[in-house]
């Protein structure tokens, strides 16, 4: 037990040592608290100011590209990074790369947090259903979700995508499907694990009420690890949706992400390489982020693991 | 049945009558605590003494109504002022718990949330019962620990669970118990996770607190030194049943059923400087699901008679202030 040096950092912002009987920090002071945990892990922290940027660059997409990502110039095709006027070179049809790829981060991201964000909602919802109410509650959602679960992932997104009209909304829509079981899943043992825990037992012996018990000691011990989860998650997705895009379920041209990126520039590859390098190479790059992002969290959200 | 009744329970707080509480295993009921009955005096402290598994947990997890299936209360009364426990919505229930009846828990590392700040733990309890800001909660926390004897409270606040020392938790759970001034505090083995030189202080601690709030304290325990020590009032528990009932004096001087007995036996009496050989108690408590006809203590008994095989005794008063549940001494009484 080392108090004195665990807490050097936090000493100042002690919302307990209010003489006037009006302890002056509240939640604000404790996130940014957390935040400032956060900061002390390097690796996380370039993550994160690296995906602001990345997120950033393919907000201003429009304002930012230096051309149309869909304008073919045939004079100029194949062109090489470096290439006077096309900072990234330009694809097999003459095309921007630089502006694709703001453009198509556009959508790979959207299609990364998205459907990651709406599959941690439901399947958060129905963890906590199963984990809390158990019996037939518990196994109609799981046997439920079981089911999807016995679908490889890509496939199942494969197959909604391909009974529903392609699209933007449609890989949205596929990929959350296919994520519920996986969250859904995780919040269950999650909440089974700390439902279980005696400090809830206590909690209720101090008179807690069930609702208090689940909003107030059991979801925060839940989201830590569903957060993190489902950072790590978005990285994939992404590879995922290139996936869909590469198979023709995604996007449709002109519009692409990443992946269709990748798809498109292989039929040159010898040609051109870094048709299809870059977007590999970005792809890469942004999951990595997500997942360092994701260990960067789960340190930081628990208190247990902080110490520096 | 002649319920059996302390004597002087002229204040009594909480009254426990009767109590059966099952668990139902493979579609058989099993008695986990058979027919207790117990009286809270306002201001005193009531021990249940017993071995593992002899219900004493399971008793005070029924008062508070905190069993979870297939765990339950079968029958039997828990008048709170008057007003049956048993009786009450789960939400009114939670009113009472922590505001009315606080319970300390056993294992002071697992009690507390790890995640959350020991100040805002203690001010959750607070707020959960009484209208307050969340500053004002948060002040009354510190105040809380400080009274608990944590030192520098207002710093301590602000650290997590893990921060502290197991004594220093079993403060904050006992911070956290006495938060909205109950009049009955459950103390489930406070001290049994605690190291040895902690444990008094901790004591001590539940002493000094139940003086100066005039709450009633019921004390878990299989530590007859513990008993000796704290309480005005003992019940012995064996196999899911109350045994014995006197108060401490009694207890101690004038034991009379034979479990009892043999368990002053085997307490260490550091008084005696003889090397005097600790006597055991031969065998071991019954399975719950297999208790042996008649008294349940009939098959490690020394005194026990034919008809104790056949007749399970009820719990009876021997004197005004020492009731008994065992044939045996009840018919010499009935003799003399």
């Amino acid at each position: 037990m080392q108090p004195d040096t665990a807490h050097a950092g936090t000493r100042s912002e002690n919302r307990f040592r209010a003489e006037s009987g009006a302890p002056a920090l509240t939640a604000a002071s404790r996130r940014g608290w957390r935040i400032a945990a956060f900061a002390r892990d390097r690796a996380a922290f370039a993550a994160a100011l690296f995906l602001l940027l990345i997120a950033g660059l393919a907000l201003l997409a429009p304002f930012i590209s230096p051309y149309d990502p869909a304008a073919a110039d045939n004079l100029l095709r194949y062109a090489p990074p470096g290439t006077a006027g096309h900072l990234l070179g330009t694809d097999a049809q003459g095309r921007d790369m630089l502006s694709r790829l703001f453009w198509g981060g556009r959508v790979s991201l959207t299609v990364g947090v998205v459907p990651v964000m709406l599959a941690s909602a439901v399947g958060l919802l129905l963890g906590l259903l199963a984990g809390t109410a158990g019996g037939w509650t518990d196994q109609v959602i799981m046997r439920t979700l079981d089911v999807l679960f016995a679908f490889p992932m890509v496939l199942l997104a494969i197959a909604i995508a391909g009974v529903l009209r392609p699209g933007l909304w449609t890989e949205i829509i596929a990929i959350a499907v296919v994520l519920i079981p996986y969250v859904g899943r995780l919040a269950r043992t999650a909440t089974l694990s700390v439902a279980s825990m005696p400090f809830i037992e206590a909690a209720r012996a101090a008179g807690a009420t069930r609702t208090a018990l689940l909003l107030r000691y059991v979801t925060p011990g839940v989201l830590p690890p569903l957060l993190v989860y489902a950072t790590t998650l978005i990285g994939l997705m992404i590879v995922v949706g290139s996936g869909l895009s590469f198979l023709g379920l995604g996007v449709q041209p002109p519009a692409s992400d990443w992946g269709a990126m990748v798809s498109e520039g292989r039929v040159v590859l010898r040609r051109a390489p870094h048709a299809t390098v870059l977007p590999g190479l970005v792809i890469v790059v942004v999951s990595l982020a997500f997942s360092f992002l994701g260990d960067g969290l789960r340190d930081a959200l628990d208190p247990r693991s902080r110490r520096r | 049945m002649d319920v059996p009744r302390l004597p002087e329970f002229d204040d009594v707080v909480l009254e426990v009558k009767d109590l059966v509480t099952v668990v139902t295993v493979a579609g058989k009921e099993v008695r986990l605590v058979d027919r207790v009955s117990l009286a809270l005096r306002r201001g005193h402290t009531t021990a249940i003494v017993g071995e593992s598994g002899s219900g004493k947990t399971m008793t005070a997890m029924s008062l508070l109504r905190l069993l979870e299936p297939p765990v339950r209360v079968a029958s039997g009364t828990v008048r709170y002022l008057g007003q049956d426990l048993l009786a009450l919505t789960e939400r009114q229930m939670a009113d009472v718990r922590g505001a009315r009846i606080a319970m300390v828990f056993q294992d002071p590392l697992t009690s507390l949330n790890p995640v959350l700040r020991i100040g805002f733990q203690i001010a959750e309890t607070l707020r959960a019962h009484r209208k307050m800001t969340r500053a004002e909660a948060e002040h009354r926390a510190v105040e809380l620990l400080r009274r608990v004897g944590v030192p520098d409270p207002e710093t301590r606040a602000m650290d997590y669970p893990h921060h502290f020392s197991g004594g220093m938790r079993q403060r904050v759970l006992i911070a956290s118990a006495i938060s909205c001034d109950p009049e009955v505090i459950i103390a489930d083995e406070p001290t049994t996770a605690l190291d040895v030189t902690v444990q008094a202080k901790i004591l001590h601690l539940l002493d000094d607190l139940r003086q100066e709030t005039k709450a009633s304290l019921l004390l878990i325990t299989h530590d007859l030194g513990v008993v000796a020590a704290m309480a005005d009032d003992v019940a012995v528990m064996y196999a899911g049943r109350v045994v014995e009932q006197a108060d401490v004096d009694t207890l101690f001087h004038a034991p009379r059923h034979p479990y009892t007995r043999a368990l002053l036996t085997c307490a260490i009496n550091l008084e005696d400087d003889r090397h005097s050989v600790l006597e055991p108690i031969p065998g071991a408590p019954p399975d719950p699901a297999q208790r042996p006809s008649g008294c349940p203590f009939h098959p490690r008994c020394p005194d026990a008679v034919p008809d104790c095989r056949r007749i399970d005794p009820p719990l009876e008063a021997v004197s005004r202030r020492q009731s008994v549940a065992c044939i045996v001494v009840q018919r010499a009484m009935a003799d003399a």
